[in-house]
């Protein structure tokens, strides 16, 4: 089985979710009680909108998560032939690995780590 | 050591060579990938019956009660008859939803997490694909699911599902990098991505006993953060029940809900099969060096037994987590990862390479 045949697991995957929403539509009931479809918080209308600009703490996470995910597609092929070029590569992670930990250390001084 | 019974290859090349023989190549290719599709679907569908019931039966035993026990014996219909009630109740439209992303995120998730086993080695030459770089993949494609998640979150216009997903994103997207770290670690060890190459190299000894103290503070480190990543108590806080009625499912019924619960029974399957893969040998049995008679029993036990055993055993023990660890706050969460987790895994990756450099590993 070559890399194409990854394509057929996402058309499964498609499948089996298509097909159960296609045949719960076909067999289960359908109400038409307009209150049903309202939205399911305490009971009474809700209030105000929900699509609104939430907390920036989140977003904030997004963010370092940006850096330092990109750091580990660095790390992940260094990690494959680490073993092959020995001292060398020992020295440039340890250079790298400061100078992210300097970065990361900014990040927790500067508070962007601090849940607020 | 001899797996030659138990080896798959020659068989899936048998098979292989058959239709090959018998129809044209296009043919050939149909009726194999359609084989292949529907093995998957079904051992998928399975597995996921299967743990919904394990977790109620170990919840049950955890807090003291019996669990299902009415519906066939020791209750083990109970799931069937859950699924048929799924499947016959009413889907219900949620009047203010954005109806393309409200009915696109089921799809994102259950692909998400059916992509990620197509890579999980079972046995010896008994997997779909075997990428070169497996470990790469599984990592992107089952981090593709938060995506579904924030948008089911979103697009349900409620307060409680909006809260939940974006706890659920921040929690998840911190995680990753837990995850990813700790395995880079045994990648340094294994030198390759290839889980097949890293289930042999596991051949005289598991990566655990083989990495000395970094592969174990790695596997803690993954085992804590896959848990994160599968949305599985202490992390549950996308659907804390008892905040958020049920986070950013909330507005899902139906077959819609039942595939979200699927997905994360399913999640929970795969990120402990990739613990087991990475850390405990795949599908090699356990190995005691210079006790011969005992090594010889532990071959005659299936690899596929072997693979299985270890990744119930770690679903069972995250499922123990689940049920003994109080639910965290979001900003606990979030300090866990980034203040204790994430600069351990730095320097953890460094001792690593260092053992690594010094020769000191088996």
């Amino acid at each position: 089985m070559s890399a194409e045949s990854l394509i057929l697991f996402f058309i499964v995957g498609a499948f089996l979710v298509g097909f159960a929403v296609v045949f719960a539509h076909f067999v289960a009931p359908h109400s038409t009680n307009p209150q049903k479809s309202e939205p399911y918080e305490c009971g009474i209308p809700t209030e105000g909108v929900t699509w609104l600009q939430f907390n920036v703490g989140y977003y904030l996470f997004a963010i370092i998560f940006l850096v330092f995910d990109v750091e580990s597609v660095f790390i992940f092929p260094w990690a494959v032939v680490m073993k092959e070029l020995g001292m060398v590569a020992f020295v440039e992670i340890l250079i790298f690995f400061f100078v992210l930990g300097l970065g990361l250390l900014y990040a927790w001084k500067k508070g962007a780590l601090k849940w607020e | 050591m001899d797996f030659s019974i138990y080896d798959f290859t020659s068989f899936n090349q048998g098979i292989d060579k058959f239709f090959f023989e018998n129809l044209t190549p296009f043919w050939a290719t149909v009726v194999e990938m359609t084989i292949i599709g529907l093995v998957f679907l079904i051992f998928y569908a399975l597995v996921a019956l299967f743990l919904i019931y394990a977790e109620r039966k170990v919840c049950a035993f955890m807090q003291n009660r019996v669990g299902p026990n009415r519906v066939g014996p020791y209750g083990f219909f109970q799931l069937i008859a859950d699924f048929i009630k799924l499947m016959l109740k009413e889907v219900i439209p949620i009047k203010n939803a954005d109806k393309f992303l409200f009915n696109l995120a089921p799809f994102i998730v259950v692909i998400a997490s059916f992509m990620a086993m197509a890579a999980i080695p079972f046995a010896k030459g008994l997997h779909a694909v075997d990428l070169d770089i497996g470990i790469l993949y599984v990592i992107a494609v089952s981090s593709m699911g938060v995506i579904g998640i924030l948008l089911a979150g979103w697009s349900s216009n409620n307060k409680y599902s909006l809260i939940g997903a974006m706890r659920s994103g921040a929690m998840i997207v911190s995680y990753e990098l837990s995850v990813g770290l700790s395995l880079i670690t045994i990648i340094i060890l294994s030198g390759t991505m290839q889980f097949s190459a890293i289930v042999e190299g596991q051949a005289n000894g598991w990566f655990i006993f083989k990495g000395h103290i970094p592969a174990l503070i790695a596997f803690v480190i993954f085992l804590i953060s896959s848990t994160a990543e599968a949305n599985r108590g202490p992390f549950d806080l996308a659907e804390a029940e008892s905040e958020l009625t049920a986070g950013f499912h909330t507005e899902y019924s139906g077959i819609k809900f039942a595939l979200f619960y699927m997905c994360e029974y399913m999640n929970m399957f795969i990120v402990s099969s990739i613990a087991a893969t990475v850390f405990l040998g795949g599908w090699m049995p356990f190995h005691i060096g210079g006790c011969d008679g005992f090594n010889h029993i532990m071959d005659f036990i299936p690899p596929f037994i072997w693979y299985l055993g270890k990744t119930f055993f770690l679903v069972w023990v995250m499922m123990w987590f689940k049920w003994t660890f109080p639910r965290l706050r979001i900003d606990q969460v979030l300090t866990l990862e980034w203040k204790y987790l994430l600069p351990i895994n730095l320097v953890n990756i460094l001792f690593m390479a260092f053992i690594v450099l010094m020769g000191w590993h088996f």
